[in-house]
C-alpha cells in the first residue's frame, strides 16, 4: 500500500507542491533531450543516406571536440581552430568513404556496423595519441559562448537556467532548421533524399553515391562538432563523453532510424522522461536509474510501434 | 598432398552426415585435443595459462553463445556481457547460500538462471527486428549492470561491491579461489568448453539448428513452413544465454577469481560481438578463431615493440594497439566479410587440390 502510494501519488503531490522544481526538472530534461537529439541526428543522417548504423558517431563527437581544444591549446586562434576542425572532419569523411565504405559496398548491414566499430577504435587511438587522454576544458570564452546562469522568478520560487543550455537549444534549433532547408531546397539535399529512398534508383538517374556519402559523413561530422562543443561546455572534453552516444540509441529507436523530426521529438521525450523519472521515482529504487530508464521507455514505445514513432512503416514480403 | 579425401568412401548415411567426414580432419581434431589436454598443461607457463589460454577458452564459450543467437538465428544482441554477469552473480549467490554442493554443478545451474533471464529479455524479439532489437537488448545490458551495482544482496553486501570467489575443492583439489593452480583451473575450463562445444555442434547440426537457420534466413518464410517463431526465437535466447551464463560464471570463478559489475559492462558485450563477427557468423570454429584473434592480438601488439628492442612509452603502445585493432577489424571485414572461419574453409579447399589449381 505504502509502495503504491509512493509510486502513484507521492511524486505527483511533490510536483503540485513545488512547481518551480518541476519546471526546473522539465527544463533540464529538455536540454539533455536536445543534446541527445543532436547526436541522434548524426546517426539518422548517415543511416538515411547509406544504411550504415554508425556506431562511431559518439566518438566522432569526442574527436571533433578534442581536435578543437587540442589545436587551441597549441596556440591556434579559436576560430581558426574551429575552421581547421571542420577541415579535419571533411578529411575524415573522405577517408571513411574511400577506405571503408567503398570496399564494403553491398555488404550486409551488420558488417558495415562492425566496420564502424573499427573506426571507433581508430579514432579513440588517434585522439589519445595526438591530444592525450586527460579531460580538457572546452574553450567557451574564446568561442564567445555565454556562461553563468539566469534565475527566473516564477511559481513562487526560482528556476535557474544555464546560459550555455539556452545557447545549446538555440544552436540545435538553428542546425535542425539549416539541415531541413539543405535537404528540401538544395540540389545536393535532393540527391541525398533520392539516395535515402533507393540506392539503385538514385544511381540510375546519375547521382554519384560516393559524393553523397562524403557529404553525409561530413554533415554528421559538423553535427558531431556542434554536439561536442555543447557537451564539452557542460562537462569536460574527455573520452567519457563516448558513453552519451549510447544514450542516443534509445532516442533513435523511439524516433525511428530514418526520421529527422523523430530524432528531435524522441530526444525531448527521452530527456524529459529520464530526468522526471530520476528526480521523482529514482529515490524509490536507489539512484542511478537514469542509466537504463531511457531504454525501458524506448522499449515500451517499441512494443506498440516496432518502427519507432516516425519511422517508415516496415513492410515485409516473401 | 596430405589433405586428400580420395579413397575415403562413405558407406552409410551416418558417415555421410558426419560433422567431420574427412579422416584428416578427425586426426587434426584429435591432435588439437591432445595438445590442449596434455601438452599445454605439462609445458605451459603460468602466464600462458592464466593470461592467454583460460581467457581465450572462456571468451570462446561466450562467443559460441552469442553466435548461436546472432550467427545462427539472426538476432543481434548487445547484452552478452550482462548475461555473463547473470551467470557469475547467480553462481556466487548459489555457492555462498549452499556451500556444500559441488561448484561445478553451480556453474552449470547458473547457466540455467542466465537462460531464464535471457528468455525474459528475449521477449521483445517477437515484435522487434534488426537494429531495433539490438538496442532493445541494450536495455537488458544497462538494467542488469545497474542491478549488479545497486542490489547489494547480489554480492552479499560486500563493501567493495564485488564478488570474491571462495576456495572450493573437487575431490580434494582446490579448483577455485586463490589456492587453485592455473593448471587445475585450465583443465576444468577446457573440459567444460569441450563438452559444451560438442553439445552446441550437435544442436546446430540437428533439428533446432535447422529451425534457427530458417528463421535467420527469412523469418516469415520459416513461419509459413510451420516453424513456431516465438518458440524458436526464445529457445535461441535461452540456449545462447545459457552458454553466456556459464562463460560468465567461469570468468568469475575460474579465471579472475573476483568480479564486479565492470567485468560485465557494455564493452564486454562488444568484445564478444567482435569475436563472433571477425571469427565468422554462424560458425562454431569461427568463435574460437575470433576469440583467439581478438584476445591474442592486443597481447601480441603490446609485447611486439619490446621483442623488437624498441622502447616506446606504454601509453603510446596502448594507443597504437587501439589503432591497429581498429584497422585490422576493417581490413578483415573488407578482405573476408564472412570471417576467419571462411578463410579457413578457403585454405582447406586449396589444400585439397594442392599442388594443382583445381
Amino acid at each position: 500500500m505504502i509502495l503504491l502510494y509512493k509510486i502513484f501519488l507521492d511524486p505527483f503531490v511533490q510536483m503540485g507542491t513545488a512547481p518551480d522544481l518541476l519546471v526546473q526538472t522539465l527544463w533540464e530534461g529538455l536540454v539533455a533531450g536536445v543534446l541527445y537529439a543532436l547526436i541522434a541526428l548524426g546517426f539518422v543522417l548517415i543511416f538515411k543516406a547509406s544504411g550504415v548504423f554508425n556506431f562511431a558517431q559518439g566518438i566522432m563527437v569526442v574527436f571533433a571536440a578534442l581536435t578543437l581544444v587540442g589545436l587551441y591549446e597549441r596556440g591556434v586562434p579559436a576560430f581558426v581552430a574551429l575552421g581547421l576542425t571542420i577541415a579535419v572532419m571533411l578529411g575524415l569523411a573522405f577517408a571513411v568513404e574511400r577506405l571503408m565504405l567503398r570496399p564494403l559496398v553491398n555488404q550486409p548491414d551488420i558488417i558495415l556496423f562492425m566496420a564502424t566499430f573499427g573506426l571507433t577504435y581508430i579514432l579513440i587511438g588517434l585522439g589519445e595519441l595526438i591530444f592525450g587522454g586527460d579531460p580538457k576544458v572546452m574553450i567557451t570564452d574564446a568561442l564567445y559562448l555565454p556562461r553563468g546562469a539566469i534565475d527566473v522568478k516564477m511559481l513562487g520560487g526560482f528556476v535557474s537556467l544555464q546560459k550555455i543550455d539556452i545557447a545549446a537549444a538555440v544552436i540545435a534549433s538553428i542546425m535542425v532548421a539549416g539541415l531541413a532547408v539543405f535537404f528540401q531546397k538544395t540540389r545536393i539535399g535532393r540527391a541525398l533524399r533520392a539516395v535515402a529512398d533507393s540506392h539503385k534508383a538514385a544511381l540510375s538517374v546519375g547521382i554519384s553515391l560516393e559524393q553523397i556519402w562524403v557529404v553525409v559523413w561530413f554533415a554528421a561530422g559538423i553535427v558531431a562538432l556542434a554536439t561536442g562543443i555543447m557537451w564539452g561546455a557542460r562537462s569536460n572534453v574527455s573520452f567519457a563523453l563516448e558513453i552519451i552516444a549510447l544514450k542516443a540509441l534509445p532516442v533513435l529507436i523511439l524516433g525511428g532510424f530514418t526520421s529527422i523530426p523523430g530524432a528531435i521529438v524522441g530526444g525531448v521525450i527521452i530527456g524529459i522522461g529520464e530526468k522526471l523519472g530520476e528526480f521523482y521515482w529514482g529515490p524509490l529504487l536507489g539512484s542511478g536509474i537514469e542509466s537504463w530508464l531511457a531504454y525501458v521507455i524506448a522499449l515500451i514505445f517499441l512494443l506498440f510501434r516496432p518502427q519507432g514513432l516516425f519511422g517508415e512503416r516496415i513492410i515485409e514480403r516473401i | 598432398m596430405l589433405y586428400r579425401e580420395a579413397g575415403q568412401y562413405k558407406t552409410s548415411y551416418a558417415a555421410d552426415q558426419a560433422v567431420f567426414p574427412i579422416l584428416q580432419d578427425r586426426i587434426g581434431l584429435a591432435i588439437i585435443l591432445l595438445i590442449a589436454f596434455v601438452v599445454i598443461p605439462a609445458t605451459g607457463s603460468d602466464f600462458l595459462l592464466q593470461a592467454m589460454m583460460i581467457p581465450f577458452l572462456v571468451l570462446a564459450l561466450a562467443a559460441i553463445g552469442l553466435n548461436l543467437l546472432t550467427g545462427y538465428t539472426g538476432l543481434l544482441s548487445l547484452g552478452t556481457g550482462a548475461f555473463m554477469g547473470v551467470g557469475a552473480y547467480a553462481c556466487y549467490k548459489l555457492d555462498t547460500l549452499f556451500p556444500g554442493v559441488n561448484i561445478l554443478i553451480w556453474i552449470i545451474v547458473s547457466g540455467f538462471v542466465a537462460a531464464g533471464i535471457g528468455v525474459l529479455f528475449g521477449l521483445p524479439s517477437l515484435r522487434i527486428k534488426g537494429f531495433y532489437l539490438a538496442v532493445a537488448t541494450l536495455a537488458a545490458q544497462f538494467f542488469l549492470s545497474w542491478c549488479f551495482i545497486r542490489v547489494p544482496w547480489l554480492y552479499n553486501y560486500n563493501i567493495s561491491a564485488s564478488i570474491e570467489v571462495p576456495t572450493r575443492t573437487f575431490f580434494g583439489i582446490p579448483v577455485t579461489g586463490p589456492t587453485a593452480t592455473p593448471v587445475t583451473r585450465y583443465l576444468v575450463v577446457l573440459s567444460i568448453v569441450v563438452v559444451m562445444t560438442w553439445l552446441a555442434s550437435n544442436l546446430v547440426h540437428g533439428r533446432f539448428g535447422r529451425m534457427w537457420m530458417a528463421v535467420r534466413d527469412m523469418d516469415i518464410a520459416a513461419e509459413l513452413i510451420g516453424i513456431k517463431l516465438y518458440r524458436t526465437k526464445l529457445l535461441a535466447f535461452a540456449v545462447s544465454s545459457f552458454y553466456c551464463g556459464v562463460a560468465g560464471a567461469m570468468l568469475a570463478f575460474l579465471w579472475l577469481g573476483a568480479a564486479e559489475s565492470e567485468s560485465f559492462n557494455i564493452n564486454q558485450s562488444f568484445l564478444v560481438l567482435f569475436m563472433v563477427i571477425i571469427g565468422g557468423l554462424g560458425s562454431l570454429a569461427g568463435s574460437f578463431f575470433g576469440a583467439a584473434f581478438i584476445w591474442g592480438l592486443p597481447i601480441v601488439l603490446r609485447n611486439a615493440p619490446g621483442l623488437l628492442g624498441l622502447s616506446i612509452r606504454s601509453a603510446t603502445i596502448e594507443h597504437i594497439t587501439f589503432i591497429t585493432v581498429g584497422v585490422l577489424i576493417i581490413f578483415f571485414l573488407i578482405v573476408e566479410p564472412n570471417g576467419l572461419a571462411r578463410l579457413w574453409q578457403i585454405g582447406k579447399q586449396k589444400l585439397r587440390v594442392w599442388p594443382f589449381p583445381y
